[in-house]
């Protein structure tokens, strides 16, 4: 229960974050990604403002044997830079630079939905899907299986 | 320079910073928004209720300061809904392929100094704005 409130409240701060700053608007976020244009740094002071809060407090955190609630932590375990990281952020940047939202902001922007909200979600979860359903060896049976790889294998959605 | 405002950009960014200390602190969970979305369609039962919760968060948070301070955005009356559609479509297989978006790699792994989330952030960024820069610029859309 309180893991469950904690997790609610550090979803609201960020929510909230990200409104306050601006990036719920995409022409915002455009205006730091069009350097050539009327350039607006905005962008990365709330990048400046998130990453110096992390960077100090991420050592502390990762000092613990476990979090406060749970039982431990769950950290990405690939390392090392491989193709489909460098792909995968190129051709993520390239969508972002074209329509101004990320995952973030784009759910975000669900507290007041325009027509560019009901757009661009249901076509970032499609894109999540197409990457799913396209991995080698989870094709043959279904996407179900290459998204379950990404927690427990085999997991039905 | 006349849309810059650093004072609400850091307080902003201060309060992700935090959130995402919060998450990680009390539930050991990394606050990756594109990765938490795609846990969640892989729907299982145990995995699912604190994705829910976070993205609920995030929306009740957003609508918190709707309230309080207005300025909620407005669509783009030019912007053509398939090029947004087609950003949307690269932005989430970008985001699977490469495993993070601006808050997983930018915000949680260049806090945890990942060198892959160091790469990546640096080649999204790039490639981000030479894609607003061909939208804008060479075809002029807005």
């Amino acid at each position: 229960m309180g893991a469950s409130l904690s997790i609610l409240v550090a979803g609201l701060m960020f929510g909230f974050g990200l409104a306050v700053s601006g990036m719920t608007h995409a022409s915002k976020v455009l205006g730091f990604l069009d350097i050539t244009g009327d350039w607006d740094p905005s962008l990365l002071f709330v990048l400046a403002g998130a990453v110096t809060v992390t960077a100090v407090a991420f050592r502390f955190v990762l000092r613990r044997p476990a979090p406060v609630l749970v039982e431990q932590f769950h950290l990405p375990t690939v390392e090392g830079i491989d193709r489909p990281l460098v792909i995968g952020a190129a051709i993520f940047g390239v969508g972002w630079g074209i329509a101004g939202y990320c995952p973030g902001p784009a759910i975000a922007s669900l507290a007041a939905p325009s027509w560019e909200t009901w757009v661009f979600i249901p076509c970032l979860l499609l894109g999540n899907l197409l990457h799913a359903y396209s991995q080698p060896g989870n094709a043959a049976d279904s996407g179900a299986a290459a998204l379950g790889a990404m927690g427990r294998p085999g997991g039905k959605p | 320079m006349q849309n810059f405002t650093p004072v609400s950009a850091l307080i902003g960014g201060l309060l992700i910073g935090a959130a995402a200390t919060l998450l990680l602190w009390l539930n050991g969970r990394i606050a990756g928004v594109s990765n938490i979305l795609r846990g969640l369609l892989a729907w299982k039962s145990g995995d699912s209720l604190w994705r829910v919760l976070f993205l609920g968060g995030l929306v009740a948070g957003a609508s918190l300061c709707y309230m309080l301070f207005g300025h909620v955005p407005l669509p783009r009356p030019d912007f053509p809904a398939w090029l947004l559609g087609f950003g949307g479509l690269l932005v989430g297989y970008g985001s699977s392929l490469g495993s993070g978006c601006t808050s997983g790699h930018g915000v949680c792994g260049l806090g945890r100094l990942s060198v892959r989330s160091l790469v990546a952030t640096l080649i999204f960024v790039v490639t981000g704005i030479l894609a607003a820069y061909a939208v804008r610029h060479l075809f002029g859309v807005y």
